[in-house]
C-alpha cells in the first residue's frame, strides 16, 4: 500500500511539473501566472531531491550514519552541539541566504525570465547543491575543518594560501558592491534614510537591553526592535513630508559613500554586543519573515508575469550589465544557483553540529535548494512589473537621461510600452520623488513586493509602507553583511599578513587590528566609490567582478570535491564534480576574458581605458569626469578592474593546475589516500545497538 | 498531537535562536554535569556572552554568506 501510494505520489509530482512547464512553454506570447514558475520550480527540486540527492549519498559518497561526527567527538555544548537535523536546517539556510540570491535574479530579468529560470533550475542541481552537499561531506568528516584547511590538507599548502588569499578579494568585492547597492537604494530618498539610519539607535537601544535590563531575551528584544522599525518607516513618512528634515535625510550617493566608510569602520571596532548582535537578531528575523511572506504572496496572488521569456537583449546589449547570454548570465546569477561563498558556510559552524553524516543531505543539498527557491521569488517579484518600468528603473542615466520623458523615450524605442506618466506613477506610489536609474536591484525588488504584498495587506494606499518595509529589510542585512564581513576581512587579513609580518597576527594588538580594519574598509571603499560616480551605474563593473569571484570560489570548492572524490577511488562518479567545475570554470574564465579584453568598451575594461586614454590624447573630456585628472583617475581604475579580473583567473588556473595534479597522483595509487578523520563509532548508533 | 504541535514550536524557537549563533544552554549544562562534573558550568548570562563573543567577535569566521 504504501509502495503504491509512493508511486502515485511521485507520478503526481512529475506530471503537474510537467504540465507546469507546458503552460510556460505553450503561452510564450502571452502572460502568464506566476504560480506555474513557482510549481515547475518546487517539481524540479522535489525531484531532484529525491532521486539525484539520494543518489550521491547513497551511491557516491556512501554517507555513514554509525560514524561519529565532531559534534559528538569534540562535544562541548558550546561550538560542537549535536543538533536535530530541522533545527540545523534553519541554522544554515540563514547563514546562506542573503542578498545575493535576490539581486542577481533581477539584474538577469533583462533578458526575459526563461535563461535565468533555467539557471537557477539546472545549476541548482547539478552544480550548486552538489557542491554545498559534498563540502558539507567532506568537512563533517575531518572534524569540521575550514574550506582553507582542506584544501592544506588535501591538495597542498601553497593552493591553500592561494585559496585564502582569493576569498579575501571575494569578500571586498562582496562588500563593496553590497554597500553599493544600498547607496543606489538610498540616494536622495529622505524616507529610506531616515529608516536606515533610525535602525542604529534602535540597535543601540536592543544591545543594552539585551545585555543589562533583560539578559539573553532574544525573542523578547527583537520583538520590540521590529516594533521600533515598523514605526521608523512610518515616521519616515512625516520626514520626508517636512522640508527641514526632508533636506538632513537627502543625501547624495558621495555623501552616502562616505557615510558607509565611516560606518563601516566605527562599527567593525564597536563591541559586537552593542550594534553587530541586536542588528543580527533583527535581519536574520525580519528576513526569514520576509521571505516567507514573498512565497505566500506569490502563492496567493499569482501576479501575472509582465516581462516577455526572453528579450532581445540576450545578444548583449542590455542596459542593466553588458555582455551576451553565454558566459554573463551564468555569473550574474551565482547565488541561488551556484555560489562559491556557501562552501565556507558549509565547512564553518555547520558540521561542528551535525547530528550524524546522513543529515548532510537534507542540510547541504536541501538548504541551497531552499535558496534557489528564494532566487525564483525575486525573479518572479521583477518579472512582474511592467517590463518599461523595469528598464527605466535599471538602465544607467547615460542611456536613458534623468526625466522621465527621455526614458520612457528611449525604452519606447526598444519595444517596450511605458509612458512618462506611469513612470511617475510608480514613483508617487511608493513614496519616491524619482524611480529612474535606482540600479542594484534593490528598489526593483522592493517595487515588485510591494505590488505583491500591498495586494495581499492594504492595497495601494499600503505601497509606499511595503516598499519602504522591502528596502529597509534589504538594507539592514547588507549593513549587517559589511559590519560582519568587514570583521571577518580584518582577522583573514591579519592572519595572511601575519605569515609574512609576525606582529601583524596579533588580534589583540590595537595597532595591528585598526591597521588591518583599515586595509579592509579602504578596499572595499575604493570600489564602492568608484561604483557610485561610475554614470553607468557600477553595478555593470562591480556585479560582473563579484560574479566572477564568487563563482571562482565555487571553482575552488568543486575543484576539492573531485580531488577529494578521487582520492576515495571514486573515479568513476567523479563526474558528478567535474560536470559543475567544468562548466563554471569555463564560464568564470571566458566571462573574466571578456571583461579584460573584449572590444566593446562596455564590456572590456582595457578598451575602456583606451577609449578614455585616446580622449586624453585629444583633450576631450568625457563624462562622468570633469577634468582631464578625472579621466586619469577612470583609465587607472580600469587598470584595477582589469588587473583584479586577472588576478581571479590566475587564481583559478593555478588552482585546476594544482588539482589535476592531485587528480593524476590519486590515479595512479591504487588505495584510498584522503585525509579523513579516523572512523569512530557514533555514541546514538552503539546506545541503540545494546 | 499537542506533543507534536509543542515539540515543533520549541525546534522552530531553538532554530531561531541557533540562526543568530545560541545552541541550547540546557543542553550546555546537561552536557557539562555528564562529561566534566568538576569543571565549573557558566551562568546562562555568561553562556549568552561568551555565544555572542564567538559569533562576531573574531577569528576569522565567516557567519554568513552573500
Amino acid at each position: 500500500m504504501n509502495y503504491l501510494i509512493s508511486k502515485l505520489g511521485w507520478l503526481l509530482v512529475s506530471l503537474s511539473g510537467a504540465s507546469a512547464f507546458a503552460v510556460i512553454a505553450l503561452n510564450r506570447g502571452e502572460s502568464i501566472g506566476a504560480i506555474w514558475i513557482v510549481i515547475a520550480a518546487v517539481c524540479v527540486y522535489i525531484t531532484a531531491y529525491r532521486f539525484y540527492s539520494l543518489f550521491i549519498a547513497n551511491s557516491v559518497l556512501k554517507l555513514d550514519s554509525t560514524r561519529m561526527t565532531p559534534a559528538y567527538k569534540h562535544n562541548d555544548g558550546l561550538d560542537h552541539v549535536p543538533t536535530n537535523k530541522y533545527v540545523l536546517f534553519g541554522h544554515h539556510f540563514a547563514a546562506i541566504a542573503g542578498a545575493g540570491p535576490l539581486v542577481g535574479p533581477i539584474l538577469a530579468a533583462q533578458m526575459g525570465y526563461m535563461p535565468g529560470m533555467l539557471w537557477l533550475l539546472a545549476g541548482v542541481v547539478f552544480a550548486g547543491a552538489v557542491q554545498d552537499f559534498i563540502v558539507l561531506f567532506i568537512s563533517t568528516r575531518r572534524d569540521g575543518r575550514s574550506l582553507g584547511d582542506l584544501i592544506k590538507s588535501e591538495l597542498g599548502q601553497v593552493p591553500g594560501m592561494i585559496a585564502m588569499f582569493g576569498a579575501f578579494f571575494i569578500m571586498l568585492i562582496l562588500l563593496a558592491v553590497l554597500a553599493l547597492i544600498v547607496v543606489k537604494a538610498l540616494a536622495e530618498s529622505p524616507w529610506g534614510t531616515f529608516t536606515v539610519a533610525a535602525t542604529i539607535p534602535i540597535a543601540l537601544f536592543m544591545g543594552i537591553y539585551v545585555r543589562y535590563l533583560r539578559p539573553c531575551a532574544i525573542g523578547e528584544v527583537s520583538l520590540i526592535g521590529f516594533v521600533l522599525l515598523m514605526l521608523s518607516i512610518v515616521a519616515g513618512q512625516y520626514v520626508q513630508e517636512d522640508p527641514t528634515l526632508a533636506a538632513i535625510f537627502t543625501l547624495t550617493g558621495e555623501q552616502l559613500t562616505w557615510a558607509l566608510i565611516a560606518y563601516g569602520f566605527i562599527a567593525s571596532v564597536l563591541p559586537v554586543w552593542l550594534l553587530l548582535a541586536p542588528r543580527d537578531y533583527l535581519s536574520t528575523f525580519l528576513k526569514i519573515g520576509t521571505i516567507v511572506g514573498l512565497a505566500v504572496g506569490v502563492i496567493v496572488i499569482s501576479p501575472q508575469l509582465k516581462m516577455p521569456a526572453f528579450t532581445q537583449f540576450v545578444d548583449g546589449s542590455g542596459p542593466v550589465w553588458s555582455g551576451s547570454l553565454f558566459p554573463f548570465l551564468f555569473i550574474t546569477i551565482a547565488c541561488g544557483a551556484i555560489s562559491g561563498f556557501h562552501s565556507l558556510i558549509a565547512s564553518g559552524t555547520t558540521p561542528k553540529m551535525i547530528q550524524t553524516e546522513t543529515d548532510a543531505r537534507f542540510i547541504g543539498y536541501g538548504a541551497m535548494l531552499m535558496e534557489s527557491f528564494v532566487a525564483i521569488m525575486a525573479l518572479v517579484a521583477a518579472a512582474t512589473l511592467e517590463p518599461g518600468i523595469y528598464f527605466a528603473m535599471n538602465s544607467p542615466a547615460a542611456i536613458i537621461g534623468t526625466t522621465a520623458e527621455s526614458a520612457a523615450q528611449t525604452i519606447a524605442q526598444w519595444g517596450f510600452y511605458v509612458t512618462p506618466e506611469m513612470i511617475t506613477q510608480t514613483a508617487q506610489n511608493v513614496g519616491e520623488h524619482n524611480i529612474i536609474s535606482r540600479t542594484g536591484g534593490a528598489p526593483t525588488l522592493a517595487v515588485g513586493m510591494a505590488q505583491i504584498l500591498s495586494e495581499v495587506v492594504g492595497g495601494t494606499a499600503m505601497m509606499a509602507f511595503w516598499y519602504h518595509f522591502a528596502i529597509l529589510f534589504e538594507a539592514l542585512f547588507i549593513l549587517t553583511a559589511v559590519d560582519a564581513g568587514t570583521r571577518a576581512g580584518r582577522f583573514m587579513l591579519q592572519d595572511l599578513l601575519g605569515s609574512f609580518i609576525p606582529a601583524m597576527k596579533r588580534t589583540d594588538s590595537l595597532v595591528a587590528s585598526l591597521i588591518a580594519t583599515g586595509i579592509c574598509v579602504a578596499g572595499w571603499g575604493y570600489f564602492l566609490y568608484q561604483g557610485v560616480v561610475d554614470p553607468l551605474g557600477g553595478i555593470n563593473t562591480l556585479w560582473p567582478l563579484f560574479g566572477i569571484s564568487n563563482q571562482m570560489l565555487a571553482g575552488i570548492a568543486l575543484i576539492l570535491c573531485t580531488c577529494v572524490l578521487f582520492k576515495m577511488k571514486l573515479d568513476r562518479f567523479a563526474w558528478v564534480t567535474i560536470i559543475p567545475v567544468t562548466w563554471v570554470c569555463v564560464c568564470t574564465l571566458t566571462a573574466a576574458w571578456q571583461k579584460i579584453f573584449d572590444a566593446n568598451p562596455r564590456i572590456g575594461f582595457l578598451a575602456h581605458a583606451n577609449k578614455y586614454r585616446d580622449s586624453v590624447a585629444e583633450g576631450i573630456v568625457l563624462a562622468p569626469a570633469k577634468s582631464i585628472e578625472q579621466m586619469q583617475q577612470v583609465i587607472f581604475n580600469d587598470y584595477v578592474n582589469a588587473s583584479l579580473a586577472s588576478l581571479f583567473m590566475a587564481v583559478l588556473i593555478s588552482m585546476l593546475f594544482f588539482g589535476i595534479k592531485t587528480v593524476l597522483q590519486a590515479r595512479v595509487i591504487n588505495h584510498p589516500t584522503t585525509k579523513e578523520a579516523p572512523f569512530e563509532l557514533s555514541p546514538v548508533y552503539a546506545t541503540t545497538e545494546k | 498531537m499537542v506533543n507534536k504541535i509543542t515539540q515543533t514550536l520549541r525546534q522552530l524557537s531553538q532554530s531561531m535562536r541557533l540562526m543568530v549563533g545560541v545552541p541550547e544552554y540546557s543542553t550546555y549544562v546537561a552536557h557539562m554535569r555528564n562529561a566534566h562534573p568538576d569543571r565549573p558550568v557558566m551562568s546562562h548570562e555568561e553562556f549568552f556572552r561568551e555565544r555572542q563573543e564567538a559569533r562576531y567577535g573574531g577569528n576569522g569566521k565567516i557567519s554568513r554568506c552573500c
